[in-house]
């Protein structure tokens, strides 16, 4: 089976995000004041070929805790539908 | 002759101001390529500035996973000096020889520009020859150059003299924290001491003919070794 797989990388709750904050900041002067809370981080997608939806979760946060994110400064939210 | 190992990685742009540097400090100095295993009989290496593998997904995330990297772990584990200089000092974090991650400066601007740094520890090997705690002038040349670490990493590296270089405080005359790192730290060193990683570049400022000879001394520290407490070649 494969599965894709959705990785989505934010930096950490409590670590300064400027690019966060800039966008934020861009928002308002927008006119969208309702907007707070703004994190930047990255989307990976990827294909995983696995036995199982887990064994692809599995794998797939193993690729994160080795290279898709850091996990001194990054958060990540691993996703799975069958391809 | 100390025998001083530059790493080349695909993207590394400072490779060759850090080898004349080391020559120029009395090194024997030579290229490394990043597919090499082997580290030629080098005593120390140094993993020079630049944007290694276009500083894709992270500065320094793609290069740690070099095929030389092995070879620079083991160097490091059994004592071997390693430095790193700016992309060099990303890397080393992102390969946990050092502790902390570089992220993306607080102004989000690309700084290129002399700093004032002190050099507040000389015992290590990249720092010896200062013999005493100085204030330099270097510069510096980063996009993503702000130390964070958490609490405790902080308090431990500050409670074990591991930060080696430190931004100048803000005042009349100085240029200080770049950056936004935290407790303006510009480098550090493991425990052993023996991997030293900094954001500023002293190989480019070697030569009163570049306009200061700031940064002589560091490569000075390499190229005339001494014994450092905790840590040997």
């Amino acid at each position: 089976m494969s599965y894709r797989v959705h990785v989505r990388v934010v930096p950490r709750a409590g670590i300064l995000d400027p690019q966060g904050q800039a966008v934020e900041h861009a928002l308002g002067v927008l006119g969208f004041a309702e907007a707070s809370g703004v994190r930047v981080g990255r989307a990976i997608e990827l294909t995983v070929a696995a036995g199982s939806r887990d064994e692809a979760e599995a794998r797939a946060r193993k690729m994160c805790d080795r290279l898709l994110a850091n996990p001194v400064t990054e958060d990540y939210l691993v996703e799975v539908e069958e391809a | 002759m100390v025998r001083v190992a530059v790493v080349r990685f695909p993207g590394s742009n400072c490779d060759e101001d850090a080898r004349r540097a080391a020559e120029r400090a009395g090194a024997e100095a030579f290229f490394v390529w990043h597919r090499d295993t082997a580290l030629g009989g080098a005593d120390v290496v140094i993993l020079p500035g630049g944007f290694s593998y276009g500083d894709y997904l992270r500065s320094g995330a793609i290069a740690r996973f070099s095929p030389v990297m092995a070879a620079v772990q083991a160097h490091a584990a059994a004592g071997g000096t390693v430095i790193g200089i700016c992309n060099g000092f990303q890397i080393l974090c992102e390969a946990h020889l050092l502790p902390g991650a570089l992220m993306r400066n607080a102004g989000l601007r690309f700084v290129s520009k002399p700093v004032d740094v002190l050099v507040e520890r000389v015992d290590t090997p990249f720092t010896w020859a200062f013999d005493r705690p100085t204030q330099v002038r270097l510069p510096v040349a980063h996009g993503e150059g702000r130390y964070v670490a958490d609490g405790v990493t902080l308090a431990m590296l500050e409670a074990e003299g591991r930060v080696v270089l430190r931004y100048a405080r803000p005042a009349a005359g100085t240029e200080p924290n770049p950056n936004g790192a935290e407790r303006d730290i510009a480098g550090i060193c493991n425990a052993e001491r023996n991997v030293v990683g900094i954001m500023p570049h002293p190989e480019r400022v070697v030569d009163p003919a570049l306009g200061s000879a700031d940064g002589l001394l560091f490569f000075r520290s390499l190229a005339a070794p001494r014994p450092v407490a905790g840590g040997t070649r």
